[in-house]
């Protein structure tokens, strides 16, 4: 058995070691980073994370993010809970046809899509705002909600709904005060995966923006050619991406493994 | 077990518009420029199924076409078998599980072109850790920008490094799942470590795995933002990617009917080879 540790221990390292690399890149002057190899830094300096905490166009460029991000999974799990009840208790022409045809959306590359989406956006007049990269994003995330709640409801007994009815609740009573708690594990892991896809997300997101709401890692892909490519600052700029995926994914840390395994094909 | 309610609809309808509005329009567009060919200013000529046959017949096309396939093959032959054995030798329960998911499952949430700058600077041949490492530690010569093998084997690590956590996470929550009980049996039966992976760990994991290997295909079928900014698609045309090589011809050429037909013609053989995966995999279930 101890033996047998040392595999995921090995595995943890080799993830560590580049995002290490780029945080100790993000304490280092440029001067330093472009001098020569260290490991550590040695001339400490947070001189790079002050840059992007005192430049609009830095630290807007988190705030955007987090914007459509937040806007995108909100959209996302209110239109999919009605659709994923549907899809787990009930039959109707075409379910399963429907069910299909969301999950193929899945499997379009964003490369085809960015051209059209740019028309489509510059059309309805929702170009470079926090919506149209929210609602574009629901193509790849709402397919995914409906999927992974779909299978956390399968688990939930139908004789509940039919208790409820009994009990005199109405359907949207119900709905709200009892279904959605008793699958809340389900909503939460669902939401944590919108999150992450709409997070990492880049080139739809970089497509549909020009100024008011270019995410942040569109700031970075502009400095990095325009600023002389400042590695460090680069670098911090990478570091702060991070955290909001580590914060999101600690809350969700006992139900990763379950929600994973939930979602059926 | 399943009431049929033609009224469900109503529920589905919501994720119906806001889907078809982001993948019908879009999608129509496409069609629209694929059959057609412009000289600007808004005006179209017809120009039938041409760039059709202009795609499929070019070697542009089938290179992009070979080097994309034998990317999703490696990266799928690497990371299945290394996911599970992972997922394997983790602990079942105590204190370091959620530490391990947590830690593991980082590098999927950090942004896609993050991830490529990431491992640019991890790979810079003097500077960057990796690089210094190989060229100065072990007297390797690698430098990625001149040595088509070294940026394979760069995207390819970078792929497992971003993803193998995916297979990991898929295939412990399948391990997890398995009773006690049927180890203890095992146990009873003096059964090998090897028929208690064949014969209960393995078709137990089957689903998630089915759904690992559908994932991992399509996204890697799909890559675009890592590898161009790590690689830039070079050395010379070495790791042009099919997305790479649609984003060139789309917006680098604005050649948009060729570019639209091309798209047309990957988004079939993704669909194809997805349907295929899954038509394998789930074959033993309908028998």
């Amino acid at each position: 058995m101890q033996k047998r540790t040392i595999v995921p221990i090995i595995y943890i390292l080799f993830l560590m070691l580049p995002i290490y690399w780029l945080v100790a890149m993000s304490f280092k002057t440029t001067n330093e980073i472009l001098s020569g190899f260290s490991l550590f830094p040695q001339t400490f300096t947070l001189e790079n994370y002050k840059t992007i905490f005192t430049d609009p166009t830095w630290y807007w460029g988190y705030i955007n993010s987090i914007s459509y991000v937040t806007i995108n999974t909100i959209i996302s799990i209110t239109v999919a809970l009605p659709a994923a009840y549907a899809f787990s208790r009930y039959r109707f022409l075409g379910d399963k046809q429907l069910f299909f045809w969301l999950l193929t959306n899945r499997m379009a590359p964003a490369a085809v899509f960015a051209l059209p989406f740019f028309q489509l956006y510059s059309a309805v007049e929702l170009f470079d705002t926090y919506l149209a990269v929210a609602l574009a994003h629901c193509l790849f995330n709402i397919p995914l909600s409906v999927w992974i709640l779909e299978g956390f409801m399968g688990g939930i007994p139908k004789e509940l709904d039919e208790t409820a009815y009994v009990d005199g609740y109405s359907f949207p009573r119900f709905f709200a005060t009892i279904f959605i708690p008793s699958i809340k594990a389900g909503v939460g892991v669902a939401a944590f995966f919108c999150f992450m896809f709409s997070w990492v997300e880049l080139l739809l997101a970089k497509t549909l923006t020009a100024v008011a709401a270019k995410p942040i890692a569109a700031t970075m892909t502009k400095t990095a050619s325009s600023a002389g490519y400042e590695l460090g600052l680069l670098a911090a700029a990478g570091t702060l991406t991070i955290i909001p995926g580590a914060i999101v994914i600690y809350f969700v840390r006992n139900y990763i493994a379950k929600g994973f395994a939930m979602g059926r094909v | 077990m399943k009431t049929e309610n033609q009224k469900a609809w109503f529920f589905v309808l919501p994720v119906l518009l806001l889907v078809a509005f982001n993948a019908l329009i879009p999608m129509m567009t496409v069609v629209n420029y694929s059959v057609q060919e412009t000289f600007g200013d808004n005006i179209f000529f017809w120009q039938g199924l041409d760039w059709f046959q202009q795609i499929l017949r070019s070697d542009r096309f089938h290179a992009a076409l070979g080097r994309q396939f034998l990317f999703t093959f490696l990266i799928l032959i690497i990371e299945i078998p290394l996911g599970i054995a992972i997922a394997l030798s983790m602990p079942r329960k105590g204190f370091w599980v959620p530490v391990c998911l947590v830690l593991m499952a980082l590098p999927m949430l950090i942004p896609w072109n993050v991830v490529g700058a990431m491992w640019n600077i991890f790979t810079l041949p003097d500077i960057g850790l990796l690089g210094y490492f190989l060229n100065h530690v072990l007297g390797i010569n690698y430098d990625m920008t001149q040595d088509p093998l070294a940026a394979w084997v760069t995207i390819i690590t970078m792929d497992v490094w971003h993803w193998t956590s995916l297979v990991v996470l898929l295939s412990y929550a399948g391990l997890v799942s398995i009773p006690d009980a049927y180890y203890q049996a095992a146990k009873i039966d003096g059964a090998s470590n090897w028929s208690v992976f064949r014969f209960i760990q393995l078709p137990k994991m089957k689903t998630v795995l089915t759904i690992a290997i559908l994932l991992r295909f399509m996204d890697s079928f799909n890559i675009y933002t890592e590898p161009f900014v790590l690689t830039g698609g070079g050395p010379g045309n070495s790791t042009t990617l099919l997305s790479i090589d649609l984003v060139k011809i789309a917006l680098g050429q604005f050649d948009l009917g060729p570019a639209a037909a091309m798209s047309l013609i990957y988004f079939a053989i993704t669909l194809l080879v997805s349907w295929l995966f899954y038509t394998v995999m789930t074959k033993d279930d309908q028998n």
